[in-house]
């Protein structure tokens, strides 16, 4: 079982990000860290891979100036190698442009499933993964809750605003996984010592055999989002659960 | 000179970090509260610690350690450090000393410590022998076959813990050119053991949760295959071993010094008075440029002195230097944040109070503040006094 993992690398979101005043871009100038969303589909991977008897974790990622200090942090978990491409040509790179080159990258070496995170931490889109299967020409099934393969098929439980649904298809394919899918595991010490030595292939464009890449998406312009309003304070002298009914009612909850 | 970390070591900082403030400070208030660890979650993050790979970070790899460089483990000391007490000793880091058993010992006691099946506890301090570790009263006599103990030791910390206990006993005396002296060995005593009985030891104002214990032998005996290393070389073998101990202490200071600060910080940003944030007031504001500079000071000391340790340079003196400052450094912090939150501070449903509680017996244990300035002033004077 060979399972590529789509992970971003993002700014620390402990640090107060900055956009770029010509492009509107998020800068991402410095240390990357492994987007907190892409460690369960890591963690995913290696489980599925463990319980198949065997097989490879390759991460799969797309950053500037050959960081991978995000990547270590899978490596260090438990994934066996990495793709990394990087390329100046790619900065400012739209959803589309970004899944053109994440499906070249995967398609380097064989694999059995692709996984990633139903959307990045900065930027939203949550459009990449569907992009990345439709190159591929792959299934793709998205909020996963539970994944298992059993005899070459693919079974999922797909979030739903209601429940889930039970979803099966063929291998290979694609499949997003939700942040409940399972509980990612910290990166051991033994593994972060392991992880400087296992092998991180660094691409550029060229190197990729996609021809050249242009990207169509331009930010006009970005604003502040509006703040959010202040909630109201009931205070309970005796009547408060009026209110909250009241409220409640206005709003046709009950 | 290079002071930057390895990736390495950030790495190991991250996972740490995370696992501090994930598995360890949501329990905080309940230990506080408890003055206990309640034994299910005990065993929960013992084995979240062992799962994740970070349990016996101090330990070598190949019995099943973290096998880290003296400046790893440091780092993982202050990151653990900022957690409670009670709690960050359960991510174990068994005593060094245990790496001084024999090959039968060690599938005894060694193994089943660092995969965290068996814990343990060091017993050195006694009612009339505190700094002055030589005095101890606690005497094994060699009989038949074995030994026989008899005597008290106190303020023996999470012994209520612990299966077994690392036990220094004198055993016999040597002259010296200050007269006769203790000659001290160290055991491997289980708990148990007829004629040793644990008793539980009075609360104490710091590190809630995490109890003291009083330990007493009556004719208690134990087998000459638990005498650990050679008779008579006792303190020898704490000082190989238990050398680096004073870093532990100045590193959890460091990385606790690092949260309260971190909490002043950002009290005196968001807290007004008289129209502005009071961290603008320089009564305040220069109050914390202080304590960072001591923090930051703290930090590079203990983390020279431990990159001394991993060069085989570490002096008495670098550890006493670190220590010494390190825990200064978080009294310093703790009693200042205090100020800062003003009476906030000192509310028992905020943290700050327990912190300064807390910081206050760093400055007791693992060598008092009085015997690290004795430390360093030796070091400093012995060349002269060997040139006069």
């Amino acid at each position: 079982m060979n399972i590529a993992v789509c992970v971003k690398q993002i700014p620390d979101q402990s640090v107060p990000g900055k956009l770029d005043p010509g492009t509107h871009n998020l800068v991402r100038d410095g240390k990357l860290i492994l987007d907190d969303s892409d460690s369960y589909g890591v963690e995913m991977a290696l489980q599925l891979v463990d319980r198949a008897g065997g097989g490879e974790v390759t991460l799969i990622s797309m950053a500037p100036n050959g960081e991978v200090s995000g990547i270590r942090t899978a490596l260090a978990m438990g994934a066996d190698r990495a793709v990394l491409v990087s390329d100046p040509s790619l900065a400012g790179s739209d959803a589309l442009t970004t899944a053109k080159v994440l499906a070249a990258a995967i398609r380097r070496n064989p694999f059995d499933l692709v996984m990633a995170a139903t959307e990045s931490t900065d930027g939203y889109t949550g459009t990449v993964p569907v992009q990345v299967a439709e190159i591929l020409d792959i299934p793709s099934v998205s909020f996963a809750k539970k994944v298992e393969i059993e005899n070459g098929i693919l079974k999922v439980q797909r979030q739903t605003e209601s429940g889930y649904d039970e979803v099966e298809c063929p291998l290979p394919a694609l499949v997003t996984v939700t942040a409940g899918v399972v509980e990612p595991r910290y990166p051991s010490f033994k593994g972060i010592m392991a992880a400087k030595s296992k092998p991180v292939d660094v691409l550029d464009v060229a190197a990729l055999g996609t021809g050249p890449l242009t990207t169509s998406q331009e930010i006009v312009s970005v604003r502040a989002a509006e703040e959010r309003a202040s909630g109201t304070v009931v205070v309970d002298e005796g009547d408060a659960f009026r209110q909250v009914v009241e409220f409640l009612e206005a709003i046709k909850v009950i | 000179m290079d002071f930057g970390l390895t990736d390495e070591h950030h790495a190991i900082v991250d996972s740490v970090r995370t696992f501090v403030e994930r598995e360890l400070y949501p329990f905080e208030d309940e230990v506080e509260r408890l003055d206990e660890v309640p034994a299910d979650l005990a065993n929960a993050i013992r084995a979240k610690a062992i799962s994740a790979g970070i349990y016996a970070a101090n330990m070598p790899a190949d019995i099943g350690g973290g096998g880290l460089d003296a400046v790893g483990l440091a780092l993982v000391e202050r990151e653990l450090g900022r957690a409670s007490y009670a709690l960050q000793m359960l991510v174990a880091r068994p005593s060094n000393i245990l790496c001084a058993c024999n090959e039968e010992q060690a599938s005894k006691y060694l193994l089943p410590t660092v995969l965290g099946e068996r814990h343990d506890c060091l017993a050195m301090t006694e009612p009339g022998a505190g700094s002055d570790v030589r005095s101890m009263r606690t005497r094994a006599v060699h009989v038949d076959g074995g030994w026989v103990i008899n005597g008290t030791k106190h303020f023996i910390s999470h012994a209520d813990m612990a299966d077994f206990v690392v036990l220094f006993a004198v055993t016999g005396t040597e002259d010296s050119p200050r007269g006769p002296r203790n000659l001290i060995s160290a055991f491997l005593v289980d708990m148990g053991t007829p004629g040793f009985t644990l008793n539980r030891g009075a609360s104490c104002v710091s590190h809630r949760g995490y109890h003291q214990c009083e330990l007493v032998f009556d004719d208690c005996h134990v087998g000459d295959d638990q005498l650990l290393g050679q008779e008579g070389r006792g303190l020898e073998l704490m000082d190989q071993w238990l050398g680096a101990s004073r870093l532990t202490v100045a590193a959890n200071c460091v990385g606790r010094a690092q949260r309260v600060l971190d909490k002043a910080l950002d009290w005196s940003a968001a807290r007004e008075q008289f129209g502005q944030t009071i961290g603008k007031f320089q009564g305040i504001g220069f109050q914390l440029a202080d304590l960072a500079v001591a923090v930051e000071a703290a930090e590079l000391l203990t983390l020279r002195a431990a990159w001394r340790f991993e060069a085989g340079e570490m002096t008495a003196q670098d550890a006493a230097m670190a220590k010494l400052f390190a825990s200064e450094t978080l009294g310093r912090v703790t009693d200042t944040a205090i100020q800062v939150f003003g009476g906030t501070g000192l509310m028992s449903d905020a943290p700050i109070e327990r912190w300064w509680r807390d910081a206050r017996v760093e400055r007791i244990w693992d060598g008092t503040s009085e015997i690290q300035r004795l430390i360093i002033s030796r070091s400093l004077l012995r060349p002269r006094e060997y040139l006069a």
